[in-house]
């Protein structure tokens, strides 16, 4: 009893808050990372392991589009539309031709598409990590701490972009045709649905949504070859704890883990926070397989 | 020959030709041969019934003819066009329409948003969207009720309803229909029965799978009689009743 007492006693209420802060704009951004995996996960049965590298070659086009434009809203634009369209060439000639095939096969696929395109970025732009500049660089004063603006822009930005999204699945044509096939292709089909337009269209947006937010994330941490790698495990580990294909279940998860490992790491250094996940992922395949926020049997 | 003489030489042949040919079909699952060369047509505005007991390969006759099951052997014709090998979504853009036996409603879709799968398509007018929605709420009231309710919270008949209504909204050349009334209530499959007549009478041809020998017979202009993957008998509906030879012989009723 005395042990609880003196634990909130003791409580940390200021740094509880700015970590909350803090869980919820990585909880944002990975929620945009997640967003594409599940669809392209839920519509096409693909676990896409590329789709870190996006991410990052997203960040790259953010960075070379800002070095010579200056303009960091171009870069995000261009990011998320260059690599679109690059992630639409990549599912037509990895991915379609393995359609129907056994799933090892996709996870081949974009397994060394993930290792293409990290050598490639390292021998195009070198071991040393590039900075993208935050567009924004004022600060605002939160306890004793100066929290930067441009942090609570991400959370904001990347929470427009999946609102964008979402508005996009509910009520565009393409939308239907994208909710339609993930809950059965076939029929969709049958229906007269381009099915296979359709995959492609899913994966270009997936692939944009990931760029988008490696030119968002780039000003909080140096771009280079390897900082998909990250990400895209804590993305997995998001997907699965919030319901593969779920996407209402993954952007839950995505904070919901963010904020678990803001606040374990008040109390361990940050790389051990990362053990928070791990164990919700292992607590969630044992107890619940189908995902934490699923509320409705699929 | 030019490529004018061959289009003249083949328009007469597809205003001739049936609506829907199938010629000598042989599907398999795997390495189980299901359909042993099924051969049947369906004129234009024909409702035409396909019987026969369980497993004698009825569904895999219409889901090879709708292009969800490719045939070894075999050919689709759709106004003497060969379809075979076409995507199901490339068929379902020429005219056939499918409305499967187990409903395959999109369960987290609403009512209108399943009946829009069908509707956006290209070359729709907004105003020709409408009418067809009217139509079919016209047609079900019901669904016009629940047009926002998610197609999963629908009961059996209305889902079946909405399957039909689905399939409506391709405006088809023809409507394949697999066991619509199975594990329905009687008012229900009057209901169904009313609409198969309905369709009739709008010109659109059907191909209609039951196990209601009554209702097929009423609702057909011709059937076939399909037995371990084959067609056994085919005859007007007018000819046949239900206490016939051929009937007990191959249905068991």
């Amino acid at each position: 009893m005395a042990a609880v007492l003196s634990f909130f006693a003791d409580f940390p209420i200021e740094l509880f808050f700015i970590q909350t802060l803090n869980g919820i704009v990585t909880g944002m951004i990975l929620a945009l990372i997640a967003s594409g995996l599940t669809l392209i996960f839920g519509i096409m049965d693909v676990v896409n392991f590329a789709h870190g590298e996006l991410f990052m070659l997203g960040a790259y086009v953010g960075v070379i589009v800002l070095s010579t434009t200056g303009s960091f809203w171009l870069a995000l634009l261009l990011a998320a539309l260059l690599v679109g369209i690059f992630g639409a060439a990549m599912q037509i000639v990895t991915l379609r031709p393995l359609v129907g095939r056994d799933p090892l096969t996709t996870i081949l696929a974009t397994f060394g598409m993930s290792l293409i395109l990290q050598n490639y970025a390292l021998w195009q732009f070198g071991p040393v990590a590039r900075k993208i500049n935050e567009p924004y660089t004022g600060h605002f004063n939160l306890f004793y701490l100066e929290y930067p603006w441009y942090r609570l822009m991400i959370a904001g930005l990347s929470a427009a972009i999946i609102g964008g999204f979402w508005l996009f699945l509910k009520h565009g044509r393409f939308g239907i045709w994208i909710r339609a096939t993930m809950q059965d292709r076939v029929m969709a089909q049958a229906m007269g649905i381009p099915v296979p337009l359709v995959h492609t269209v899913a994966f270009a947006i997936g692939a944009g949504m990931a760029a988008a937010s490696g030119v968002l994330f780039g000003p909080l941490v140096g771009v280079n070859a390897t900082m998909g790698l990250d990400w895209v495990l804590k993305a997995f580990i998001v997907v699965v704890v919030g319901g593969m294909g779920n996407l209402g279940g993954s952007i839950a998860a995505a904070i919901f883990i963010s904020l678990l490992e803001s606040y374990a790491s008040i109390w361990v250094s940050p790389s051990q926070a990362v053990i928070v996940s791990f164990v919700v992922l292992i607590f969630t395949l044992l107890f619940r397989p189908t995902g934490l926020f699923v509320s409705t049997p699929r | 020959m030019s490529a004018l003489e061959t289009s003249q030489a083949t328009s007469p042949d597809t205003a001739t030709a049936p609506l829907v040919a199938v010629e000598g079909l042989h599907t398999y699952y795997g390495k189980s041969h299901i359909l042993h060369g099924v051969s049947l047509t369906v004129g234009r505005g024909e409702v035409v019934g396909l019987l026969g007991r369980n497993g004698v390969g009825k569904s895999t006759t219409l889901k090879t003819i709708m292009g969800l099951v490719y045939p070894r052997q075999g050919k689709v014709l759709l106004e003497g066009r060969p379809v075979t090998a076409l995507p199901a979504h490339k068929i379902a853009k020429l005219g056939i329409a499918y409305v499967p036996e187990d409903r395959r409603i999109f369960r987290l879709l609403t009512v209108l948003e399943n009946l829009r799968t069908g509707l956006d398509r290209l070359g729709v007018t907004d105003a020709r969207k409408q009418e067809l929605l009217d139509k079919v709420f016209a047609y079900f009231p019901v669904l016009g009720e629940r047009r926002n309710q998610a197609g999963g919270t629908l009961s059996g008949g209305e889902q079946q309803m909405l399957a039909i209504a689905r399939a409506m909204m391709l405006e088809p050349k023809i409507i394949l229909l697999d066991e619509p009334t199975e594990g329905l209530m009687p008012r229900m499959v009057t209901q169904i029965h009313q609409i198969i007549d309905a369709l009739h009478r709008e010109g659109v041809a059907i191909l209609l799978v039951e196990q209601n020998v009554p209702l097929t017979l009423e609702a057909s202009q011709r059937v076939y009689i399909m037995e371990k993957g084959a067609i056994r008998h085919q005859a007007k509906s007018s000819e046949l009743k239900i206490g016939d030879d051929v009937i007990k012989q191959y249905l068991g009723v």
